[in-house]
């Protein structure tokens, strides 16, 4: 380990270090904040299988799998993957149409900037009274919350290709269907990319309130039920197992896009 | 196919009204199939837009372009265009922008492979296929844009200033390949430039642009064979001559500037 890493450690060790001792002296009563000890043996344990291995029973896999805790971030991810490819499935055609048509993109922009600044969680008791309980309203609330970052910046994507372009591919005699799809469309890429981010990480927050409010399993879910028993060092180990997952999804699509953008001159320069 | 350009009674205002811009005035011209002529002028000379109409780009208000005889309505690719810009397709490798002609022109997968190795052959890009545009240089960039239109072999080449934005050396190099391509099949080639050297090194012929609106000043044979060397009296008594005729329209341009916004 390097020192500059070492440094780098030394800050959150210690702010545990005094943590822990703050909880284990009583300082702060444990149901507020238990000490990361405690908290990190609940993670553990909600880690494991509820019953020993039975290969009889089920694969490997799905008993490693089988515990609280992975089958919640199983279920968060799921509604995660559904929502998004929902809302990204409908918002890069729809923001692809809108960006290359200046007719339906001024017949529909103004809605869109009223629609766009509504938070996707402003939704959720619409969402309740129109789909009722359980994953249909948490999946439109996500796929909400991943359509508007998406369209927008598929629509910016395409409006923003450079002409020379498009001249080029004109005079290299590109019809409109090849002009669209080799050279618009990749043009716009990299906008496209960036909107999808943005739009998981927002359907990766909406997914967690709307557990908390529509259904019985995930995360959000998990730790709302923690609370109703006073189980911070369930809730607080929800929490890291959120991050982690969040971590995990943010790191996955980066490298996504480093693959799909390494014609790009800003990722190298 | 013939590639004989001409221009007839070519007029180009942009905006209209009292606002409009006149960047054209009757302008009319000849370029015989495989001549390799030059259009010179400072900024604002409608040089570029000359350039434009004859590749279908910017529609003319009067007059009319034709180009083997047909008159020419919309970008096409027997009009090769190279761009100051380059215009590669970052998003796409070497190999795969000098195909994209071919493969917009339906050519068959074996015959477009051919090609393609023929012509990195020919431009020293055969180690660079699959390397992307941002990976090279703008001499490099500049090649493969050339490559892209010669893989479609178009009787007629419009370069619009190809290599205004490379240093000198790069630039000379350039200027010798390009020169050694058209020996070689003789593509009519309308090069915008406003290096009034450049445009000595290479044209046979060289048409001096007025300061908006253009018209032709001057219509300049250039008598030396080539190669042709730039320290040479006869190259520097042209370039004095052809010097003090562009420096009159460049000092129009500047007290245009001074005087009111530029728009070009």
């Amino acid at each position: 380990m390097t020192l500059s890493s070492f440094r780098g450690v030394l800050v959150p060790l210690g702010l545990l270090l005094l943590w822990e001792v703050l909880s284990r002296t009583g300082a702060v009563s444990p149901v507020v904040l238990p000490p990361p000890s405690a908290v990190a043996v609940k993670w553990w344990a909600g880690l494991q299988p509820a019953l020993p291995y039975d290969p009889g029973q089920e694969s490997y896999l799905s008993w490693l799998f089988s515990g609280e805790m992975p089958h919640d971030a199983v279920s968060s991810l799921g509604r995660v993957l559904a929502g998004f490819a929902l809302g990204a499935g409908l918002a890069v055609p729809i923001g692809l149409m809108l960006g290359t048509s200046d007719g339906l993109y001024s017949l529909f922009n103004p809605l869109l900037q009223v629609l766009r600044p509504i938070p996707p969680i402003a939704y959720i008791p619409l969402a309740i009274v129109w789909f009722g309980l359980g994953n249909p309203p948490a999946l439109f609330l996500i796929a909400l919350g991943t359509f508007f970052p998406v369209l927008v910046n598929t629509i910016a994507g395409v409006r923003q290709v450079d002409s020379i372009y498009i001249r080029a591919a004109r005079n290299l005699g590109a019809g409109r269907w090849t002009m669209f799809r080799r050279v618009i469309l990749p043009a716009a890429s990299p906008f496209v990319l960036a909107g999808m981010r943005i739009g998981i990480g927002t359907a990766f927050i909406v997914v967690i309130v709307a557990e908390m409010i529509a259904v019985s399993d995930g995360l959000g879910y998990r730790i709302l039920e923690a609370r109703e028993y006073m189980w911070s060092d369930k809730i607080i180990g929800g929490m890291l197992t959120i991050g982690i997952l969040g971590l995990i999804i943010d790191g996955a699509m980066s490298r996504l896009n480093d693959h799909l953008l390494r014609w790009h001159r800003g990722l190298e320069r | 196919m013939s590639a004989e350009i001409v221009v007839t009674n070519a007029v180009k205002v942009f905006g209209s009204g009292a606002a409009g811009v006149p960047a054209l005035q009757d302008i009319t011209a000849t370029v015989p199939e495989g001549q390799f002529l030059c259009l010179l002028g400072p900024s604002g000379c409608g040089k570029s837009t000359l350039l434009n109409a004859m590749a279908g780009f910017t529609p003319l208000s009067a007059g009319t372009i034709s180009v083997g005889g047909r008159p020419v309505r919309e970008p096409g690719p027997d009009r090769g265009m190279v761009f100051q810009e380059y215009a590669l397709f970052p998003w796409m490798s070497v190999e795969d922008n000098i195909r994209f002609g071919l493969d917009v022109k339906g050519v068959p997968k074996a015959q477009a492979e051919a090609t393609v190795a023929r012509i990195t052959d020919k431009l020293g890009l055969a180690d660079f296929r699959t390397r992307y545009p941002k990976d090279l240089s703008g001499g490099m960039r500049q090649r493969v844009a050339i490559a892209r239109i010669l893989a479609l072999d178009p009787p007629v080449m419009l370069m619009d200033e190809p290599f205004g934005a490379l240093d000198a050396l790069t630039r000379r190099t350039l200027q010798d390949e390009l020169l050694r391509i058209w020996a070689e099949d003789r593509k009519t080639i309308v090069f915008v430039t406003h290096s009034i050297e450049e445009a000595i090194y290479l044209a046979d012929r060289i048409l001096v642009m007025t300061y908006r609106p253009g018209r032709i000043k001057r219509d300049v044979t250039v008598p030396m064979p080539r190669p042709r060397d730039p320290a040479s009296a006869e190259f520097n008594a042209i370039k004095r001559e052809l010097g003090q005729l562009v420096m009159e329209e460049q000092a129009r341009f500047t007290d245009a500037e001074l005087h009111a916004p530029a728009v070009d």
